[in-house]
């Protein structure tokens, strides 16, 4: 009896071994463990046995029917994993294709460059100001002491609107508006469109200007280096060189001209910096007493700076751009580079 | 400006280099914008030997030499009488071009041939010398280039003088300036002139009427001129700056204009009518020819030069023609003028004459160095033309000309304004280098008091006494300036401001900007940026109402081009107009917007009204991966759900859109305004197919408009949590069968009129037409959900308040219920 258990475990183990499928393990489960299975049957019989054998042949069986059992269980989970592993693989996909959904839009380059330089002067403390594009020719000139028939006009064509209003041609009328409602200190910081008539590859008739204004008590000329020395190295890196050399803006005196070394090529002499090595960045210099008075401040109780900026121009050598036309075709080509 | 720097060293000494000069130029204010290195007023002139020299068989003047350069030998007819054989001379060869402007040509003079020329000093404007042939140094190379050979190369810098500098349009101007930098010493023309017997008061007289617009004229008369070329010196000197020989009468003019920076203007005298000069304003109408030969027609109080009849000059600016200096003229009157600068600005822009002299009569010339310059082309006249001068020179001047004077300047208010510690003795000697007078005065008032009140003549530390042509210099600031830029701006230390504010908050409305670009951009909406100018044809284009405020253009009065000759009043052109640019180029599909002012123009002498705005153009596929949605094109409805997102993300929720729009460029049937509480926010609506087809653009576009100030007025970062619902809700979903052209709209707002405090929620999620559903009606599938903030409704709770809703509004419309779950 026994040794007849032991076989048919031997005979079915080994059968469990050479099934290769879900079907053929369940056959096998039915032949030894169904209700007339190899096994049942052979249990049936364990009445005939004498009683000391029997507990002992029951055990055994019993045993021997747990690990047949265990066995055809594992057999069948490991079928089942190998076939849900390969449905995976039947569900592989492309992922080298693109990715659903929208693409990110981008702001406008000048849009860019404009917010970064205002957001330097905002952390020192300049407010953002605004005036008209389309101003009267007082706040435009006159109050910036440029008088009619004044050479000074000269430096700034103009779209003119009626015979006292124009297009502005700079942000410097902010300043004055500014003044007209404010009492010192004045921090303001006012970028924006301005406009003059002209229209080349470095010329567009429209453009953009950032205009600053400190105005406290004990603003010095070395303030006005010290403030713009950091914003310049902000924007273009802190190991730019740059130089101060004087000028003329008739509305402030002293004036300087801001010049950084060539961002092309450090200084040697290039096509961009005109073998000059320097590039002109920005206009300023200390608000003219005469402003002062205009606005109703004591030029002997308070003093300033004021400067202006060409946001194109910061642009074009920040991105390497020679055309200043690119920026108004709006050409998707180009404005997806930023 | 062009400088040439041969020139200058006829001024002062140079010791730096031409790239140091510049270097030093610019920091102090000159700029040099290039250094360029020129030849001399000839080329084509080599080194040569005389071989031999034979006399000329049909000339007892003329000799045949043969020279050479070396490698060829020419055979020359030369007139000098200082020549011999071994001499080393310069040869113009036949194809050279000598100061003048004339060029070497193969010739035959009296039947002999003539392969060149040989030169004397003055005919190559290197030296007055015009006796003889210029012997060169033994020891040049035959057959190089001469101006190599003498190192004759000049070098010329060009220099952006600003409008404050009228001092420096001149060659000694600069040469002041480089004495200021240097410290070297200005070597001023010398000035001795001889004069005739006949006194210029004899035959001639200056009468000013306007001494306003001219309080100084002063002239000379000089007989017997010979009008003749320059010789060669001269014009190497005036093509050196960029002018133009003419004749020695006129090259004095401008030689003299451009050394000392006045002016000049030669007359012939007898065309002059009554032989006197009469300085008066012009009548309306008045015609009159200038040296140009074109025709003016003169405007009321053109300040003129006249004689006893007629105008011979536009004051300033140029002569005329009925009294130009011509070859036969004999006597000159020679004018040296001080003109209201304002005046000569004002004629220059009226007439579109902008010339040197007016140039430098705007600007302001130094008033007391009129006469000098007078003397000075005198001189020269009688000089080169064999002129006499007349005995004296008349000088009118009718009304001094205010030149400031004592400028008191506080040593204090130096270093307070630039942040320095410069010493009295630096800033003395920085003003007397530029040849102003700096006196030490009293102070009465004590430093403190003198602070309160602007300073009066005593109260500075010095008191400043600028040259006559700095005409730029009035003020202590003005004295300042002249300290810091020669002080070296580079010497000024760098501070920060000692009250220096912390981080400035942002205003609303640039957090509201800066908020929609991000918001778009996550929606795939590039910014873009159009000129806010634009055709007024736009406002045909897009059909605006004629009394639509749209029409209300700002029109630019001098526009580069109609295209941009007005302020737009809307986004929509610019955006279709960016379109139709991109998709020319094959972009089609475009997400782009954009925010700007628009300018609605107002009551002539008033500003117009600035809005800003903030636009959208939608076009093209609906998505950028078109392999995942092929086919997909962008509508209406892709447009509107940016705006309501938009409006979502801003925290903006009281929002409608309404069908009963009246704008000409959308599309009727698929168009609406924008309203934000209440209020008209802006439009949104596919572009009218006319409007498209006018604008040569094919695809179809969706765009939509809005107000920003609006949006800022109900943009608020408060935001307010409402408990998460912890009870569950029940859906309820209908089908309505509607009329087709009825808007979903009118059965969600019967709902919500209603008043049902269970109903949290309307949603449609089906629009259907076609089978089962009857001709000319729509269903639409509406989900309705119930809910109660503190229980679980109960079935019978919810069908209740379901059917009240749904009677209502089947018994307001004409729907038919179509089955599903009621």
């Amino acid at each position: 009896m026994n040794k007849g258990l032991e076989e048919l475990q031997k005979k079915a183990s080994a059968e469990l071994d050479s099934a290769g499928s879900r079907e053929e393990i369940l056959a096998i489960k039915t032949k030894y463990l169904g209700r007339k299975g190899l096994l049942t049957q052979f249990l049936r019989k364990l009445k005939d046995v004498s009683a000391e054998e029997r507990p002992l042949l029951g055990k055994l069986s019993n045993v021997i029917k747990e690990d047949l059992s265990t066995q055809i269980e594992n057999l069948l989970r490991d079928i089942d994993v190998v076939r849900k592993d390969e449905a995976l693989q039947e569900e592989k996909i492309d992922v080298t294709l693109p990715g659903r959904g929208v693409k990110y839009g981008r702001i406008h380059p000048i849009t860019r460059i404009s917010n970064e330089i205002c957001e330097i002067f905002s952390n020192l403390g300049f407010a953002v100001a605004e005036g008209p594009e389309v101003e009267f020719d007082y706040y435009n000139f006159e109050a910036l002491n440029i008088p009619k028939d004044h050479p000074a006009r000269d430096m700034q064509d103009t779209f003119y609107v009626e015979e006292d209003i124009v297009l502005r041609t700079h942000t410097s009328p902010v300043q004055i508006r500014v003044m007209e409602k404010q009492q010192p200190p004045v921090r303001i910081i006012s970028p924006g469109k301005v406009y003059r008539p002209d229209s080349d590859i470095s010329h567009t008739p429209m453009f953009h200007q950032i205009e600053g204004l400190l105005v406290d008590k004990g603003i010095t000329f070395g303030d006005l280096k010290g403030i713009l020395t950091f914003f310049l190295q902000e924007v273009f890196g802190k190991e730019t060189v740059l130089r101060f050399r004087p000028s003329f803006f008739p509305f402030t005196e002293p004036s300087a001209e801001v010049d950084i070394q060539c961002v092309m090529c450090n200084g040697a002499g290039c096509r961009v910096c005109g073998q000059s090595g320097w590039l002109e960045i920005l206009g300023s210099g200390m608000v003219d007493p005469e402003v002062f008075k205009i606005v109703g401040y004591d030029p002997e109780k308070v003093s300033g700076f004021a400067f202006g900026l060409g946001v194109e121009r910061i642009a074009m050598l920040k991105y390497g751009i020679s055309d200043i036309r690119l920026f108004y075709e709006n050409d998707q080509r180009f404005l997806k580079q930023f | 400006m062009q400088v040439s720097l041969r020139w200058l060293r006829d001024y002062i000494d140079i010791e730096l280099s031409p790239e140091e000069l510049a270097d030093r130029l610019t920091m102090a204010g000159l700029e040099v914008d290039s250094i360029d290195e020129v030849s001399p007023g000839f080329s084509g002139v080599v080194v040569a030997q005389i071989l031999s020299i034979k006399p000329h068989p049909n000339s007892e003047k003329l000799s045949l030499c043969k020279v050479t350069t070396g490698e060829e030998t020419f055979p020359v007819v030369c007139g000098a009488k200082n020549i011999h054989v071994d001499d080393i001379v310069p040869l113009a060869k036949v194809g050279a071009t000598i100061p003048g402007g004339y060029i070497i040509k193969s010739s035959r003079l009296r039947g002999e041939p003539s392969e060149g020329m040989l030169c004397s000093e003055e005919e190559l404007g290197i030296g007055e010398d015009a006796t003889g042939i210029m012997m060169l140094p033994k020891d040049l190379t035959l057959g190089a280039d001469l101006a190599s050979a003498l190192n004759l190369k000049d070098i010329s810098l060009d220099i952006g003088i600003t409008p404050n500098r009228s001092d420096c349009l001149s060659i000694i101007g600069v040469a002041r300036e480089i004495a200021a930098i240097t410290g070297e010493k200005v070597r001023y023309p010398r000035i001795d002139l001889s004069e005739g017997e006949d006194d210029i008061n004899d035959l001639t007289s200056v009468e000013i009427l306007d001494p306003d617009l001219c309080p100084r004229y002063t002239a000379r008369v000089i007989k017997n001129v010979k009008v003749k070329p320059s010789p060669g010196w001269m014009r190497m000197r005036l093509e050196s700056v960029g002018l133009r020989a003419i004749n020695n009468i006129v090259d004095i003019t401008n030689f003299v204009m451009m050394e000392l920076g006045q002016p000049l203007h030669a007359f012939d005298f007898r065309y002059l009518e009554e032989g006197r000069i009469v300085v008066r304003g012009s009548s309306e109408g008045e015609e009159f020819i200038s040296l140009d030969e074109k025709t003016r027609v003169l405007s009321a109080d053109t300040l003129m030069i006249c004689d006893g009849v007629k105008p011979v000059a536009v004051a300033g600016i140029m002569g005329g023609l009925n009294s130009e200096v011509v070859d036969d003229t004999e006597t000159v009157l020679l004018e040296s003028a001080y003109f209201n600068p304002s005046t000569i600005r004002g004629s220059s822009k009226r007439l579109g004459m902008s010339t040197d002299a007016a140039f430098r009569f705007e600007r302001g010339v130094d008033p007391e160095g009129v006469t000098r310059a007078l003397n000075r082309a005198a001189q020269l006249i009688a000089e080169l033309s064999d002129g006499s001068i007349c005995k004296n020179l008349i000088d009118q001047y009718p009304k001094k000309i205010k030149m400031a004077k004592n400028i008191p300047l506080r040593v204090h208010r130096v270093n307070e304004i630039l942040g320095t510690e410069i010493d009295a003795g630096e800033m003395k000697n920085i003003l007397e280098g530029l040849e102003m007078k700096v006196k030490k005065t009293v102070r009465l008032g004590s430093p403190k008091s003198s602070r309160l009140s602007l300073p009066k003549a005593d109260e500075g530390d010095y008191a400043v006494t600028p040259p006559g042509f700095r005409v730029d210099i009035s003020r202590e600031i003005d004295l300042i300036e002249e300290i810091s830029r020669l002080y070296g701006y580079d010497n000024v230390p760098i501070s920060l401001p000692s009250a220096l504010a912390g981080s400035e908050v942002k205003d609303r409305k640039q957090i509201l900007t800066d908020n929609i670009r991000v918001i778009l951009n996550g929606y795939g909406y590039s910014e873009v940026i159009n000129y806010s100018f634009t055709t007024p044809e736009s406002a045909n284009i897009l059909r605006f109402k004629g009394d639509d405020k749209s029409r209300k253009f700002v029109r630019i009065k001098n526009p580069l081009v109609e295209d941009i000759s007005v302020m737009r009043t809307g986004l929509v052109y610019g955006l279709l107009d960016t379109m139709r640019k991109n998709v020319n180029v094959g972009n089609f599909d475009l997400k782009i917007f954009e925010t700007g002012k628009v300018f609605i123009g107002k009551e002539k002498g008033e500003l117009p009204v600035e809005e800003e705005r903030i636009g959208a153009l939608l076009t093209g596929s609906r998505y950028d991966d078109l392999w995942h949605f092929k086919g997909l094109f962008s509508d209406f409805y892709d447009l509107k759900g940016c705006v309501e997102n938009l409006f979502d993300a801003l925290g903006i929720h009281d929002i409608q859109f309404k069908s009963d729009i009246d704008l000409d460029f959308l599309h009727p049937g698929r168009s609406c305004r924008i309203l934000a509480g209440k209020r008209d926010a802006g439009f949104l609506g596919e572009i009218h197919p006319k409007v498209l087809e006018k604008m040569d653009i094919t695809p179809r576009a969706v765009v939509f408009e809005l107000d920003l100030l609006m949006l800022l007025g109900l943009f608020s970062k408060k935001m307010l949590y409402r408990e998460i619902p912890r009870v569950p809700s029940v859906s309820r979903d209908v089908a309505f069968v509607i009329d087709k052209t009825m808007e979903s709209k009118e059965i969600l707002m019967l709902a919500l009129k209603k008043g049902e405090e269970l109903l949290e929620n309307i949603e449609i999620f089906d629009v259907y037409y076609g089978t089962g559903v009857p001709e000319g009606r729509k269903s639409l599938a509406v989900r309705f959900t119930y809910r109660s903030p503190d229980r679980t409704l109960t079935d019978k709770e919810v069908s209740e308040v379901h059917e009240r809703i749904i009677k209502k509004i089947v018994d307001s419309t004409d729907a038919k219920i179509r089955g599903m779950d009621i």
